[in-house]
């Protein structure tokens, strides 16, 4: 009998969650803007102030990562996100007056958001604020390995959703994530928009759904350094990007395709800024540790440089932020030319730049298409080249990666999430935004002259809720005094530690009633 | 088109009606045929029924909230039918794992000063529990009800409802059950005042009268009454209870704790019947002075237990709470929208939660409103005891685009109705003018 019941425990009631998140998007779908950006900057603001706190939750539960740059991530994704789209519009229809047009927009609804162990509370932050710029619900699924911190930030961001006017159920979370439930969930037909990021088989799995999805590659990030380049600058950038949060972003540099004229020079100016260059032995001590049987050992994911030289028996400076491996060929043969979400950094020393073009292709032929890459050079032609080449869609210039191609620090939309488009099997191209949430109607008027589109000027269909959202049911021949006793006496209810409230309330209630009935 | 049945079948609905009338019940079978309701409940799932013919109704009648979770509940089907493969209805007379278990659940859910659970197999049975439980507690006999109450058809209950069904039996015992109106505090009093009032019962909101609240306060004052004149306070919250005014329990709404609460209907998630009565600490002394004092074979069947167990527990989810919100909301808005279409025929909504009567300028008027709902695809039915009023009952767990289409198919029904009426009226068969129990 337990069998036949547990297989499938949590599976109905966070189905009903997506039931909820259906109601909590109806009514937020007629949210308007001013309400809109003052639950989002709310949001930012209760995340911002917990970035550290979830940073270390985050560092401890997962194992994973450095707590400074998880910090940083959730600031980038809090503040960082609100202060990129601040000044757009996803709510307000708007008319294109050349094209005869007006459109309105339409939230995805119900956004069911898969998040990852490595970049587990930034990934929710950024998620949760785009679903909410855009008026969507949202209902997050964190990875187990994360689910503790992950679920305790999403609900807290979803207190403060609520407190801000937003419907209650806007952001829920799954508290007990399984595979069966997870994938209940994504075929649920409640769910509109699957937003997946996490491994190979989960965006499979999001994409195999029959559901709308959003799902996104993995990387194994190419940097070509040519004889252009500013080596000092690019090796520090180089560095810190690698070093950055142990490897552990998707966007982070994978192989080092270096011209050999620079090449000695840039691996110096590297060892300044913490990385260490092994030697032919213990780069093969390295690649057992981290390919272990050629296949990559996932503990290795998001530990110090210094943690994976002691179990390679590698003895490494101090300061070391970063391991060097060179070889010779990428070749699919070659573990160290595969993605390593950890601070080893592969090497291919090539004699021009034309050559390193075909080296970061190869790269990328073995994992990461449609990903990203990067370049540090001066020479314009070479970026164009590289750029045409290369089987990407975002190419960082004289910029680290592991923040550049996720848009901090470059122009790129800022996000955890980082579409590989139609290259890498998936429906987004772009860095996820908050505009892949919505849809838009379009209002399209007659190409005849004789047609005039009509001025829609202040014509807003939406508006600012005036009360909690849902409102709490009230008999329909409540007076104000009922209000306020039945808000309170309901609140209460359920909670043991209001009894003594309770109490008081209902001492308060028969007094007044007393005094009535008395006349 | 036959309808096969596995161990039993018909050749068609007419040869099923007639049945029904020749073994079962002509008075019902014909009632609702003349009544323009020709109704045989085939196929049932969500909020769906499908009559024989392959009609479908969305259900607002809930037969009173038992199936507030929707037909065949998937996580009740799957509760009970996994139980079946352990339990059956166990034996009454010792210790059980479900009753114990399912006890304890209610008792943390319910109102403070709540401490033990009897069981009924059907609300009838767990009013007469809470009866004979506040005449051993007070000493005394009598109980107050209201006027024009319904608590159920056994020997106790009924007498303590409107006399339609007690005197058809003579069954009326006006000495030892007193009704009052309702909303007459000066006459609940004067009915307490004598001392010898073992319990005042009472609905949150009286169902089959037509969901009349109480006015503000009321409720309270009679509670403070009842410590007053030594009465024990019993809520019937069979239709009330389980989340359906957006609290588990409504009573607590009114920051009452009553000696007793009763149970039932939605508490067997539609699936397998069953009642509770949970009782204070001052009224359980029976069940330790003599255990075996009310027994009941049938009375907290296992089975039962187990669907009121998952029954509770999906009632009592945050998420059904917020969704009960939402859906009174919706369905709140969407009724005064329609109201003020018609407002010389739609002149009332009586709503907490989605405890809703809609109230018609009509004796009968919620009859031909049923009647046009019927045809418009919805099942909802008008109240016994104020055929003015239509019981309105979404269920809790009812989706958007469920609450929407329910809307319009009102909208619809009741315009049709208001056009019909003179006509309609006038051809109305008799029988129309006699009422049934929800």
């Amino acid at each position: 009998m337990k069998e036949a019941t547990s297989e499938t425990a949590g599976v109905p009631r966070a189905r009903q969650m997506l039931e909820l998140a259906g109601w909590a998007a109806a009514a937020f779908a007629r949210y308007d803007r001013a309400s809109v950006m003052r639950i989002a900057e709310a949001v930012a603001r209760v995340a911002e102030s917990k970035a550290e706190h979830y940073a270390e939750w985050a560092v401890r539960e997962t194992g994973f990562g450095v707590v400074e740059h998880k910090v940083l991530k959730n600031q980038l994704c809090s503040r960082g996100v609100v202060d990129a789209y601040r000044d757009h519009d996803y709510v307000t229809p708007r008319v294109d007056a050349d094209a005869k047009m007006l459109e309105v927009p339409r939230p995805a609804g119900v956004v069911l958001a898969l998040t990852p162990s490595t970049n587990p509370v930034s990934t929710v932050y950024c998620k949760v604020l785009l679903a909410l710029l855009t008026r969507n619900a949202i209902v997050v699924s964190p990875h187990p390995f994360a689910k503790e911190c992950c679920a305790d930030a999403a609900r807290a961001l979803g207190e403060a959703a609520v407190a801000a006017g937003a419907p209650d159920g806007v952001v829920q979370v799954i508290d007990e994530p399984s595979i069966p439930l997870i994938d209940a969930l994504m075929t649920d037909e409640r769910t509109n928009v699957i937003v997946a990021t996490g491994g190979v088989p989960v965006v499979r799995a999001a994409y195999g759904s029959g559901n709308p999805a959003i799902g996104v590659g993995p990387g194994n990030v190419p940097v070509l350094v040519d004889a252009t380049a500013d080596l000092q600058r690019a090796a520090e950038k180089l560095v810190a990007s690698k070093a950055f949060d142990n490897s552990i972003l998707c966007t982070n540099e994978s192989v080092l395709v270096v011209e050999d004229s620079v090449a000695d020079r840039f691996v110096r100016e590297m060892e300044r800024h913490g990385a260490h260059l092994l030697t032919a032995e213990e780069r093969d001590r390295v690649r057992d540790v981290v390919f272990p049987e050629g296949r990559f050992d996932t503990t290795t994911v998001g530990k110090d440089a210094a943690t994976i030289a002691a179990r390679a028996q590698v003895r490494v400076p101090a300061r070391t932020r970063i391991l060097l491996a060179p070889f010779d060929s990428a070749v699919d043969e070659e573990p160290l030319a595969h993605e390593k979400l950890c601070p080893v950094l592969g090497m291919v020393r090539v004699p021009n730049a034309q050559r390193g073009i075909r080296t970061a292709v190869a790269v990328l032929r073995i994992g990461g298409a449609g990903h990203s890459a990067v370049i540090h050079s001066r020479n314009a032609e070479t970026v164009m080249a590289y750029a045409a080449a290369v089987r990407v869609l975002r190419v960082a210039v004289n910029e680290g990666s592991s923040t550049g191609s996720a848009g901090f620090g470059t122009h790129l939309a800022p996000t955890m999430t980082i579409g590989t488009g139609f290259l890498g099997r998936s429906s987004l191209g772009e860095n996820l935004e908050p505009k892949h949430l919505v849809n838009w109607t379009r209002v399209a008027y007659s190409t005849d002259p004789a047609e005039v589109l009509p001025s829609f000027e202040g014509m807003v269909p939406w508006e600012a809720p005036f009360e909690a959202v849902p409102p709490y049911p009230m008999p329909s021949n409540a007076t104000v005094s009922t209000l306020t006793a039945m808000s309170s006496n309901g609140a209460g209810s359920g909670d043991g530690g209001s009894i003594e409230l309770r109490e008081e309330l209902r001492r308060l209630i028969l007094e007044e009633l007393t005094a009535i009935v008395r006349g | 088109m036959s309808f096969d049945y596995g161990d039993f079948s018909y050749a068609s609905k007419a040869e099923m009606l007639e049945k029904s009338r020749e073994f079962w019940n002509p008075g019902k079978t014909d009632f609702w045929v003349d009544a323009g309701v020709p109704l045989v409940i085939d196929r049932r799932e969500e909020y769906y029924l499908y009559d024989m013919s392959g009609k479908r109704l969305l259900d607002v009648h809930l037969n009173g909230g038992t199936y507030n979770l929707g037909h065949r509940n998937v996580e009740v089907v799957q509760a009970v039918t996994a139980a079946t493969a352990h339990f059956d209805i166990g034996n009454h007379h010792f210790p059980s794992l479900a009753r114990t278990a399912l006890a304890e659940a209610l008792v943390t859910s319910a109102p403070p000063g709540i401490t033990k659970v009897v069981y009924g197999s059907g609300g009838g049975e767990a009013i007469d529990i809470a009866i004979k439980t506040a005449r051993h507690t007070t000493r005394k006999r009598k109980i107050v009800s209201i006027i024009k109450a319904y608590h159920g058809h056994t020997g106790l209950a009924v007498a303590t409802g409107d006399d339609r069904f007690s005197k058809l039996f003579l069954s009326d015992q006006p000495e030892e059950f007193p009704h009052v109106p309702f909303n007459d505090l000066g006459a609940m009093e004067e009915v307490l005042r004598g001392g010898d009032v073992a319990a005042v019962l009472i609905e949150t909101i009286p169902a089959t009268y037509g969901f009349p609240l109480p006015d503000p306060g009321y409720l309270e004052s009679v509670k403070r009454l009842c410590e007053r004149y030594d009465a024990l306070y019993i809520a019937d919250e069979v239709q009330t209870g389980l989340m359906r005014t957006g609290e588990l329990w409504a009573i607590t709404k009114h920051g009452i704790c009553p000696d007793i609460l009763v149970t039932g209907k939605g508490i067997s998630g539609g699936m397998y019947p069953i009642s509770a009565v949970l009782v204070t600490e001052r009224a359980a002394g029976w069940l330790t002075e003599d255990g075996f004092g009310h027994i009941s074979t049938f009375g907290g069947a296992e089975l039962g237990c187990i669907a009121g167990l998952k029954a509770l527990e999906i009632c009592s989810r945050t998420e059904t709470r917020s969704m009960v919100h939402y859906i009174s909301d919706l369905i709140g808005r969407g009724l005064r929208e329609i109201q003020s279409q018609y407002p010389d025929w739609f002149v009332g909504i009586r709503q907490h939660g989605v405890v809703i009567g809609l109230e018609f300028a009509h004796p009968q008027g919620a009859k031909f409103v049923m009647r046009s709902l019927y045809e418009n695809g919805v099942w909802a039915i008008f109240s016994t005891l104020d055929p003015r009023v239509l019981q309105y009952k979404p269920g809790i767990l009812m989706r958007p685009q469920l609450c929407e289409d329910l809307l319009d198919r009102t909208e619809v029904a009741i315009g049709q109705a208001r056009s019909r009426l003179p006509r309609t009226d006038r051809h109305t068969s008799p029988r129309l003018r006699t009422a049934v129990p929800a």
